[in-house]
């Protein structure tokens, strides 16, 4: 195939030609009219793989997610060999030859590895057997992706007897057998061990070596720069530094990835942190989740927990709130110990959880504003021997709380709440919540997915049920947030924390460094790690 | 950990420790029970239930469910009663019959793919639509069939009773499909997760749909079997066979999660299973209120260790962060 001639447009260092594999131009992309990549644009070469880093939410998944046909651009365009690109579905991706292997990845437990690798299509019997499945054809094609990516294993292994590393090198091998020549590998260490990761990389550089270009994303830095011939440094949606690996250190990539400040704006805090501990957490462990995390949380105090996705921030919150077991340790709110299981009993005590999940797990979306607001504190507007429900006396508590949250005057109490935007229905979420007076509310990515306004108003309310007498805790994957909003920050890692910082020795750079963690501290449970060769 | 793996281990042949036991209890009580010709005598009662469970596990291989079969079994019944006492022929009565099955399945298989409401929903209100219609046509009343439709179900082929040749043939064509085509393992991985497999480019709708002809299909092929072994269409002909359906695959090791089951020797194992209880109980002259008090604890079993497996699943491979 000779090189097509063409126009490249805006590069930043004009280091790529005309054998560029893929090039993107002036990407533009936004959800619900929050911009999360602006003109981004990236060239890469045949054979070469490129380094994407940034913190969480910089932009990085939603510009695979273009790339891999999950989401299409606003604007800009992708050239693919020359031709235009611009995947549909995941299917036009791959009939082009692009490979996106998820962080989560999309394999069938209940199949066997050579049906997931050809599970649209398989080798089938031509004449005979009325185009059934082929087994013997299946079983040496399969048997020949395996090789490639050095797995010994026999085709008829069931998907759920592999290792985290084994179905990764599955989704390798499927890659392949579409004969891709883009991959895009995402976070593709997170789960996997030593030993699995250096047998990673060992593939990997196969495949570069065999012209196989690829995109690589991870947090783990060294790795990035062991791996990558071209790093692509994302914050906020733009890129903000590209180049050869050689150009790049680890301290390097750290600082453009935080970048100069936000201009964000945060409400003042006026109390400082009492002494009384209104939340006391010793030494909680869940094998496989969290281990050995103890901390107190003060009255009048913001406390933040930060971390990578993944870190087990969330995973610590739906501890604390019950959600989820927890072998050992204990819990106190108040000086009173919390029971281990179930947040029936902690929503009684003071407790208050606003989920990362709003859609699913904070709201009622068909149920009206007022349904939803009532929810918790149902129990509270009941009087008379028959315990009936007080009508006058809620809808005027209601009225308050929806004034005192600052939900717009023109939602009407009865509509139903999925008719609301983002930052209207975080506020219902939160006064659901005020509405049983926490003594203790964690808050596990508040401000995700609405607008500035509705971030500010969510503050506003944080800063004065903190004045008021709460303690409060903040889960956020921007560190912005953190800094701007607690008196205290706990760095999570790996399901410990790592690191805490006080509030005016914030320093972001520390921050990450302590939720990156050094690759060669990472630990893995010995259950994980088996089975793959040397 | 161990201690897991073993008790999931033990749950995943739980069908054949059943089978087993049953066997032997039975075979203690009464010697009678494993008198060779009861043993085939068993077999070819259950041929009927056997069928419409096979049409079941495909449902339930989808994550999906099928309460109507034995209404449509009913109407099925109902209709080729009606035109062979018109005087039409067998073949005709047959063809009948199997029509009845398609079009019904092709209704549920329409109101869930293309209207998207709930299987569960759908199939129950086919289950009163297909009962009220069978009554309308028969006028509540039994109806006897023809000698030439009885004849279907005494008469041999090469010395096989006819229904067990059906039972085998259709037994053998679902395991074929199930685990030797694409549209077989596809549909494996629609009950996994439909949404993933949406995105690996299957067809999940017209397979979903596929699947709940299939099984209109075989309740009116075990309706057949049957109909021709009663020799009449009773009022209560097909009477909640959906749930001895479901407990048949159930037992057999089908998930009612999806996703996990076979036809051979699942289903055919659980269907057989429950057909031995019944006859095991005859034999023992048991008191007949007992029999819907053994069917339900059946039914509950067969649920119970379903849930407990599924539980023990999930909980190996809960996500794992350190």
């Amino acid at each position: 195939m000779s090189p097509p001639a063409l126009s490249v447009p805006v590069q930043r260092k004009g280091e790529s030609s005309g054998e560029d594999l893929l090039i993107l131009s002036q990407l533009n992309k936004s959800f619900f009219g929050n911009p999360v990549l602006k003109d981004v644009s990236l060239a890469l070469g045949r054979g070469q793989t490129l380094g994407l880093v940034g913190e969480n939410g910089a932009g990085k998944s939603t510009l695979m997610n273009i790339l891999g046909g999950n989401f299409q651009a606003d604007s800009g365009t992708m050239t693919l060999m020359g031709k235009p690109y611009a995947p549909r579905n995941p299917q036009d991706a791959s009939a082009r030859g692009i490979a996106f292997i998820h962080q989560e990845l999309n394999l069938f437990g209940n199949l066997s590895i050579g049906e997931n690798l050809f599970l649209t299509a398989f080798p089938r019997h031509r004449f005979y057997w009325g185009g059934s499945i082929d087994r013997r054809s299946l079983r040496k094609r399969t048997q020949a992706l395996l090789e490639r990516v050095g797995l010994d294993l026999a085709p008829d292994t069931l998907v759920s007897q592999l290792s985290p590393g084994e179905r990764q090198l599955v989704e390798i091998a499927k890659a392949l057998s579409i004969d891709a020549q883009l991959i895009i590998f995402d976070e593709p260490t997170t789960s996997l061990t030593v030993r699995e990761c250096e047998h990673l990389f060992r593939l990997l550089r196969q495949l570069q070596s065999s012209g196989i270009a690829a995109v690589y994303i991870s947090h783990v830095l060294q790795d990035v720069l062991q791996m990558s011939n071209r790093i692509a440094v994302l914050r906020d949606g733009q890129v903000v530094g590209e180049g050869p690996t050689g150009n790049f250190k680890i301290d390097r990539m750290v600082s453009l990835m935080v970048g100069r400040n936000l201009s964000q704006f945060y409400p003042e805090k006026q109390v400082q942190p009492s002494r009384d501990v209104v939340l006391e957490a010793r030494r909680l462990s869940q094998s496989g989740i969290i281990a050995d995390i103890s901390f107190q949380l003060h009255r009048h105090e913001i406390l933040g927990i930060g971390g990578l996705m993944g870190s087990g921030r969330t995973e610590l919150a739906r501890i604390l709130f019950g959600l989820e077991p927890c072998e050992a340790g204990t819990l106190e709110l108040l000086g009173k110990p919390l029971r281990r299981h179930g947040p029936r009993s902690r929503i009684k005590q003071g407790l208050a959880f606003l989920s990362e999940n709003r859609r699913d797990e904070g709201l009622c979306p068909t149920a009206s504003i007022r349904d939803n607001m009532a929810l918790v504190s149902l129990e509270k507007h009941v009087g008379g021997p028959l315990g009936v429900l007080r009508q006058k006396r809620l809808d005027s508590v209601l009225k308050d709380m929806a004034k005192a949250v600052g939900l717009s005057a023109r939602s009407q109490m009865t509509g139903a709440v999925n008719q609301l935007s983002g930052g209207n229905q975080q506020k219902i979420v939160l006064a659901k919540w005020l509405l049983n007076a926490p003594a203790v509310f964690i808050l596990d990515e508040p401000t995700r997915g609405i607008d500035v306004g509705a971030k500010y108003e969510v503050y506003r309310l944080m800063v004065n049920l903190a004045a008021a007498g709460a303690g409060v805790i903040l889960i956020s994957s921007e560190v912005e947030e953190l800094m701007g909003m607690c008196d205290r920050i706990l760095v999570m890692a790996n399901g410990e924390i790592h690191d805490e910082l006080c509030r005016p020795h914030f320093d972001r750079e520390r921050f990450l460094r302590a939720a990156l963690m050094d690759p060669i501290q990472r630990v893995t449970s010995p259950s994980v790690d088996k089975g793959l060769p040397r | 950990m161990n201690g897991r793996r073993l008790l999931l281990m033990l749950l995943n042949q739980v069908s054949w420790l059943l089978f087993a036991s049953v066997l032997i209890v039975f075979g203690i009580l009464s010697p009678r029970f494993l008198d060779g010709a009861n043993l085939v005598n068993i077999l070819i009662q259950s041929s009927s239930l056997a069928i419409v469970a096979t049409g079941m596990t495909f449902v339930l291989l989808t994550a999906g469910v099928d309460l109507s079969v034995g209404a449509i079994m009913f109407v099925a019944a109902a209709f080729a009663g009606k035109l062979m006492l018109a005087g039409f022929s067998l073949s005709t009565a047959l063809i009948g019959m199997m029509s009845v099955g398609l079009v019904f399945g092709a209704v549920n298989g329409f109101l869930v793919t293309r209207l998207r409401i709930v299987a569960f929903i759908v199939t129950l209100a086919m289950l009163y639509l297909g009962r009220g219609l069978g009554l309308w046509i028969t006028q509540t009343r039994a109806m006897n069939l023809p000698e030439s439709f009885l004849h279907l179900g005494s008469s041999r082929i090469l010395g096989v009773p006819i229904p067990l040749l059906l039972f085998t043939g259709t037994v053998a064509v679902a395991h074929w499909i199930l685990a030797r085509t694409p549209f077989g393992r596809q549909l494996y991985a629609i009950g996994q997760d439909a949404e993933a497999a949406r995105k690996a480019g299957v067809h999940t709708r017209l397979w979903l749909f596929s699947v709940y002809v299939i099984s209109g299909l075989c309740a009116a092929l075990g309706g057949i079997v049957s109909l021709a072994q009663l020799g009449a269409v009773s009022p209560t002909f097909g009477q909640q066979r959906e749930f001895s359906a479901i407990a048949a695959a159930v037992l057999g090791g089908t998930s009612l999660f999806g996703g996990r089951g076979k036809v051979f020797p699942g289903t055919v194992l659980g269907a057989v299973l429950i057909q031995m209880v019944e006859n095991g109980l005859v034999i023992l002259n048991a008191n007949p209120y007992l029999y819907p008090l053994i069917t339900s604890a059946i039914i509950f079993m067969a649920v119970l260790i379903d849930c407990a497996r599924y539980e023990l699943m999930a909980r190996m491979n809960r996500r794992r962060i350190r």
